[in-house]
C-alpha cells in the first residue's frame, strides 16, 4: 500500500500511523494475541507459575536488549553485550568467591567491569574510528576469551556467598505480597528499563543518543564533542550488561565462564521487533521491553504446546521478518 | 491496514492449528525430556531411542536441549516449561546439576519423578540415573588391549581430564582391569589433554618418544582417540594397538584404515529407551532400578556395519 491511498483517508489509524506509537502499539498487540492464542491453545499455559517462568526468562535478555538498545540508538551496534555479560558474572565470582569479598562489592565489581569494558569499546570507536560491529565483535571474543582464563575455564560458585541467589531468585514482592512471588530478576528488569526511558528521555545523554543516530555530522559541527558522549552510551551500555551478569550468575549460582555467545543476537532481535531502527536516531525502552517479552512468551509458548524445536526455531526467525517487515511498512507509509 | 488483518489470522490460524495439537496428546501419558544437546549426532540417537520406547509403551515423549553444552541458563528455562506442562514423569540429562536443583526440588514437591540420563545429578531427588556404565566399558577396553598386544608389554593411557565423572571412571576402569587380571602389562603412564585434538596428540607424541617398547595406547574419549591416531601417525609407529572411546567420522575412518584397532562405543538410543521406560515406570509408581546401565560395545573394523552396531554409531 502506497502513501497515495493511505493520505485521503485520515482517520485514526492514520494518524497512529503517523506518529511513532504505532509500532509499540502493533507489537503490544502481537504480545496480547500470543498469551490470548497460547492460553487457549493450552490450559497450562496461562498459570501463574508459568507467567513466572517467563518473565524470568525474559529477565537476562530484556536487560541485556536494553544495553543494546541505548547503542543502536546512536546507529552503532554491540555485540558484545552476551561476553561481557559473562566476563561480568566471572569477575563477581572472582570477587566474591576466590577472593571472599562481601556481597556490595562483588556487585559493584562487575557493573564497574561492564562500565569499563564499554568505556573501552567506546573508545575503540569513537578515538580510533573502528566501526562499532568491528570493535565489538573483537570484544566479543576478547571477552569469551578472558573469561574463560581468569575462571581457569571452570564454573564458579556462589555457595559461601549465601545472599547472592537473592539478587535473581529472591522475591521483595512476594515477601511483601504472597500471592505475587514475582522474583527480583523480573523486579531489576523493569528497574532497569525505566532507568534506561529517564536517561532516553530526560537527560542531555539521551537527547545526544538520538542525535547521534540522527546526523553526527550536525551534532558534531553544532560544537558537541560526539566522542565523548558516543564512550559514555557504550560505557552505560557495558555497565547495564554488568547487571545482566550478575542476573544469570545469581540465578545459575555460578559464573560458567563458556556461556555467551549468541546471546547478543537474541537482544538485538528484541530491539529490533520493539521498532527500534537498526539504522539508528529511532527507538524506544518500551517498545525493546515488549520485543524481549514476545520473544520469551513464544518460546514458553510453542514448547508449552510441545511444537518441535526445529519448528520453535523457525518460527521465531519468521516473526522477526514479520516484525521488521511491518516496520518497514510503517515508514513507507510516514515518508 | 491489511498487513494487521494478515497478522492476526496467521496467529489465530496458528493458535487454532496448536490447540489441534495439544487436544490430540492429552489422552497419552506425557514424558517430558531435557537432554545437554540437541542437534550432536549422539543426542540424535537418545532421542531416537525414546521415541521407540515412546511408541512401544504407548507415551507421548517431547526432547528438547539447548543449542549447545554452555547454555545452562537455556536448559533451566526448558526445565520450567516442561514443569507448567505438567508431565507425568521428566527425564533430565544435568549440564551443571548445581543449577538445576531448585526446580527440581519444585518437581519433586509436585510429585513429578525425575529420571537423570547420560550422567547422574548431585542430589537424591532422582529416581534413576540411566547411563553408561564407564568403569565396565573401559574395563572391556583393557581386555580388548590385553587381546591384541598378547597379554604383555607395556601401554599408555590418554584421557581427557581428572575432573569429571567419565573421566575419572573410564581411566578407574581400565587401571583396575589391568591390575587384576593382566599382571604382565603395565600402564606406563595416564596423561590428560582436555579432550583436546593437538594437545593428545603432542601427548601422544611425548610417550611414544619416552616409551620405545609401547605396544598400545587407550584414548578414552572422542577427542583424546582422535589425538591418539594422529600422534602415532606422525610418529610413524602404526604398530602400536590403539583403542578410542565413543565414534565419529574421524574415529570411524582411523578404524577403517587400521590406524585404531577398535573402540568401545556408548548406546545413546539405550539411553534414551531406558530413560523413558524408567520415566513411565515411576509415573505409575512401579519401583525402578535406582542405576540403570543403558550397555556399551566394542567395535571395529569387523563389526562396524552390523547393524546392531551401526545403530549406536555416529559421524
Amino acid at each position: 500500500m502506497s502513501t497515495a491511498e493511505a493520505a485521503p483517508r485520515p482517520g485514526l489509524a492514520a494518524r497512529l500511523f503517523a506518529t511513532g506509537a504505532h509500532q509499540r502499539l502493533l507489537a503490544f498487540a502481537s504480545l496480547i494475541i500470543l498469551l490470548v492464542g497460547f492460553s487457549l491453545a493450552s490450559p497450562n499455559f496461562m498459570q501463574m507459575s508459568n507467567i513466572i517462568a517467563i518473565l524470568q526468562a525474559t529477565s537476562v535478555n530484556g536487560v541485556l536488549a536494553v544495553a543494546a538498545t541505548l547503542v543502536i540508538i546512536t546507529g552503532g551496534i554491540d555485540l558484545s553485550v552476551g561476553t561481557l555479560m559473562t566476563f561480568c558474572a566471572v569477575i563477581a565470582g572472582v570477587v566474591l568467591t576466590y577472593w571472599g569479598m562481601p556481597l556490595p562489592l562483588g556487585i559493584l565489581a562487575a557493573i564497574a567491569a561492564g562500565a569499563l569494558c564499554g568505556l573501552t569499546s567506546g573508545t575503540f570507536i569513537a578515538k580510533m574510528k573502528i566501526p562499532p560491529f568491528i570493535a565489538t565483535l573483537g570484544m566479543m571474543l576478547m571477552l569469551k576469551g578472558l573469561s574463560l582464563v581468569i575462571s581457569g575455564t571452570r564454573p564458579i560458585y556462589f555457595n559461601d556467598t549465601p545472599g547472592f541467589t537473592e539478587i535473581a531468585s529472591g522475591s521483595l514482592i512476594g515477601a511483601a505480597i504472597p500471592a505475587l512471588p514475582i522474583p527480583n530478576g523480573v523486579l531489576i528488569l523493569f528497574l532497569v528499563a525505566i532507568g534506561a526511558s529517564y536517561i532516553l528521555g530526560r537527560t542531555v545523554l539521551g537527547r545526544y543518543t538520538f542525535a547521534l543516530g540522527s546526523n553526527e555530522e550536525a551534532v558534531r559541527l553544532s560544537g558537541v564533542n560526539v566522542d565523548a558522549w558516543k564512550m559514555a552510551v557504550y560505557a552505560l551500555a557495558g555497565g547495564i550488561c554488568g547487571i545482566a551478569g550478575l542476573l544469570i550468575a545469581s540465578r545459575l549460582n555460578s559464573a560458567q565462564p563458556a556461556l555467551g555467545l549468541g546471546y547478543e543476537l537474541e537482544a538485538i532481535a528484541a530491539v529490533v521487533i520493539g521498532g527500534t531502527s537498526l539504522a539508528g536516531g529511532r527507538g524506544t525502552i518500551l517498545g525493546t521491553l515488549i520485543g524481549a517479552l514476545i520473544m520469551s512468551v513464544l518460546t514458553n509458548g510453542l514448547r508449552i504446546l510441545s511444537v518441535t524445536q526445529e519448528w520453535q526455531t523457525v518460527v521465531t526467525g519468521a516473526i522477526i521478518i514479520l516484525a521488521v517487515y511491518i516496520d518497514m511498512m510503517r515508514r513507507r507509509r510516514t515518508v | 491496514m491489511f498487513t494487521r488483518r494478515l497478522f492476526l489470522g496467521a496467529i489465530s490460524a496458528a493458535a487454532l492449528l496448536a490447540s489441534g495439537f495439544s487436544a490430540a496428546a492429552q489422552d497419552k501419558m506425557y514424558i517430558a525430556l531435557i537432554s545437554k544437546g540437541f542437534q550432536h549426532q549422539f543426542w540424535q540417537a537418545v532421542k531416537a531411542g525414546a521415541d521407540k520406547a515412546a511408541a512401544e509403551l504407548g507415551v507421548e515423549v517431547t526432547f528438547e536441549g539447548p543449542d549447545n553444552e554452555t547454555m545452562v541458563d537455556r536448559q533451566i528455562d526448558m526445565l520450567s516449561a516442561a514443569l507448567a506442562k505438567k508431565p507425568a514423569a521428566i527425564g533430565f540429562a544435568a549440564l551443571d546439576s548445581q543449577a538445576a536443583i531448585p526446580l527440581l526440588k519444585q518437581a519433586d514437591e509436585a510429585g513429578i519423578p525425575i529420571i537423570a540420563f547420560d550422567s547422574g545429578v548431585d542430589s537424591d531427588i532422582p529416581k534413576a540415573t540411566a547411563a553408561t556404565d564407564n568403569l565396565a566399558a573401559a574395563a572391556l577396553a583393557a581386555d580388548k588391549m590385553a587381546e591384541l598386544i598378547g597379554g604383555s608389554g607395556k601401554v599408555a593411557v590418554v584421557a581427557h581430564d581428572q575432573t569429571s565423572r567419565t573421566g575419572i571412571d573410564r581411566v578407574e576402569g581400565f587401571q583396575k582391569q589391568v591390575e587384576e587380571k593382566y599382571p604382565d602389562i603395565e600402564i606406563v603412564t595416564v596423561q590428560y589433554g582436555g579432550g583436546d585434538h593437538l594437545k593428545s596428540t603432542e601427548i601422544t607424541k611425548s610417550i611414544l618418544q619416552a616409551n620405545p617398547d609401547l605396544k598400545g595406547i587407550f584414548g578414552a574419549n572422542e577427542g583424546s582417540a582422535i589425538g591418539v591416531v594422529n600422534g602415532v601417525r606422525e610418529m610413524n609407529r602404526t604398530d602400536v594397538v590403539v583403542i578410542g572411546y565413543d565414534s565419529g567420522a574421524q574415529q570411524k575412518q582411523a578404524i577403517k584404515d587400521g590406524l585404531m584397532a577398535g573402540a568401545i562405543t556408548q548406546n545413546p538410543v539405550g539411553i534414551g529407551y531406558e530413560t523413558v521406560k524408567a520415566a513411565v515406570a515411576a509415573a505409575k509408581g512401579e519401583p525402578v532400578q535406582k542405576e540403570i546401565d543403558t550397555g556399551f560395545y566394542y567395535y571395529d573394523k569387523n563389526n562396524m556395519d552390523d547393524p546392531e552396531i551401526a545403530a549406536v554409531l555416529y559421524d
